[in-house]
């Protein structure tokens, strides 16, 4: 992994994917750490009584954290596709910004693993952790998706 | 209730308020209870621009199927219990089969098959049209009496409990 890769605006690529944008989902890159940020809104609530987030934009959010990590080190090319995705709950989500870091665990030719957490105020308290599996497709790979 | 199975379509048409109307993210993205039964539930998201994970396809990003799948799922769990309480999701694993394809609704019917005094567990499939044919699946637990909620309107005494909780939050919420 040592060759030079065309660097990738994560950002820019999250942007265009119309779901993250709906979100509220954003890039924060700084040299080599990529944070995802989710801009907290009404709409993402799940639980307007607590009132807590949606365990779905929780999910969602740690799935795009993990997509943006992988785009970050795997440079330009097609998005990852998910396989799996087990998501833990640790802590209910408060009406505030949430941001997400991903790592890659495993990365190999066809399908990387993954694990991503999410915080709000304190990055020792997360709300949210996942671990996933991701089928990588080459740049020339058009098949299914 | 002398049919435990099944619910009369008015309180499907309650329920619909009580646990989408109530639900800011589930309304966002229109998600609608289509069939209930005990334990089990049918929901359906529509295909929208907004919810695409991949521009280039237009296929709908896999987060909005674990939006489905974990309201659908914490349905399945109220609609479990004898008496509805508060519920939150301890864990949910997701496994992908196939891409949505673009422009067709999506389903989800899940299945709480198990409940202990402190552990709902369930089990969902996500469609277009044949369950048998699925785009994903998912198996949960879920914590019970996690915190306060509003009563699931299947008896007259929920019924009027809930519609005066959502009443409340209405004017709460404004």
């Amino acid at each position: 992994m040592s060759e030079t890769k065309k660097p990738v605006d994560i950002n820019a690529l999250m942007q265009a994917i119309p779901y993250a944008r709906y979100l509220g989902i954003t890039v924060d890159q700084r040299g080599n750490e990529v944070t995802t940020v989710l801009h907290f809104s009404q709409q993402l609530i799940g639980n307007p009584v607590l009132p807590a987030l949606h365990g779905g934009v929780i999910g969602a959010f740690l799935e795009t954290t993990a997509i943006a990590q992988l785009a970050f080190e795997g440079g330009a090319g097609p998005l990852p596709k998910p396989i799996g995705l087990t998501i833990d709950y640790l802590r209910s989500g408060k009406p505030v910004d949430t941001y997400g870091r991903a790592e890659i665990t495993k990365q190999g030719r066809r399908v990387a693993t993954v694990r991503a957490e999410a915080w709000q105020d304190d990055r020792s308290r997360p709300i949210a952790a996942a671990h996933g599996h991701f089928l990588l497709q080459a740049a020339d790979d058009t098949t299914t998706s | 209730m002398a049919a435990d199975d099944d619910f009369k379509p008015e309180h499907i048409e309650l329920m619909k308020s009580v646990l989408i109307e109530h639900v800011p993210h589930a309304k966002a993205i229109g998600l609608t209870v289509v069939d209930a039964k005990r334990g089990q539930a049918w929901l359906s998201v529509p295909y929208a621009e907004n919810l695409i994970g991949n521009p280039e396809t237009g296929v709908i990003h896999g987060g909005v199927i674990t939006s489905l799948l974990d309201n659908a799922c914490g349905i399945a769990v109220q609609l479990a219990l004898p008496e509805r309480m508060s519920i939150a999701t301890l864990d949910l694993r997701l496994d992908y089969m196939k891409p949505a394809t673009p422009k067709l609704d999506l389903m989800a019917h899940t299945h709480c098959y198990k409940v202990t005094k402190n552990i709902a567990f369930v089990r969902g499939t996500a469609y277009h049209t044949d369950e048998e044919d699925p785009i994903a699946t998912c198996v949960g637990t879920f914590m019970l009496a996690a915190n306060r909620a509003v009563p699931m309107p299947i008896s007259p005494e929920t019924v009027d409990e809930a519609m005066k909780l959502l009443a409340k939050n209405k004017d709460g919420a404004a």
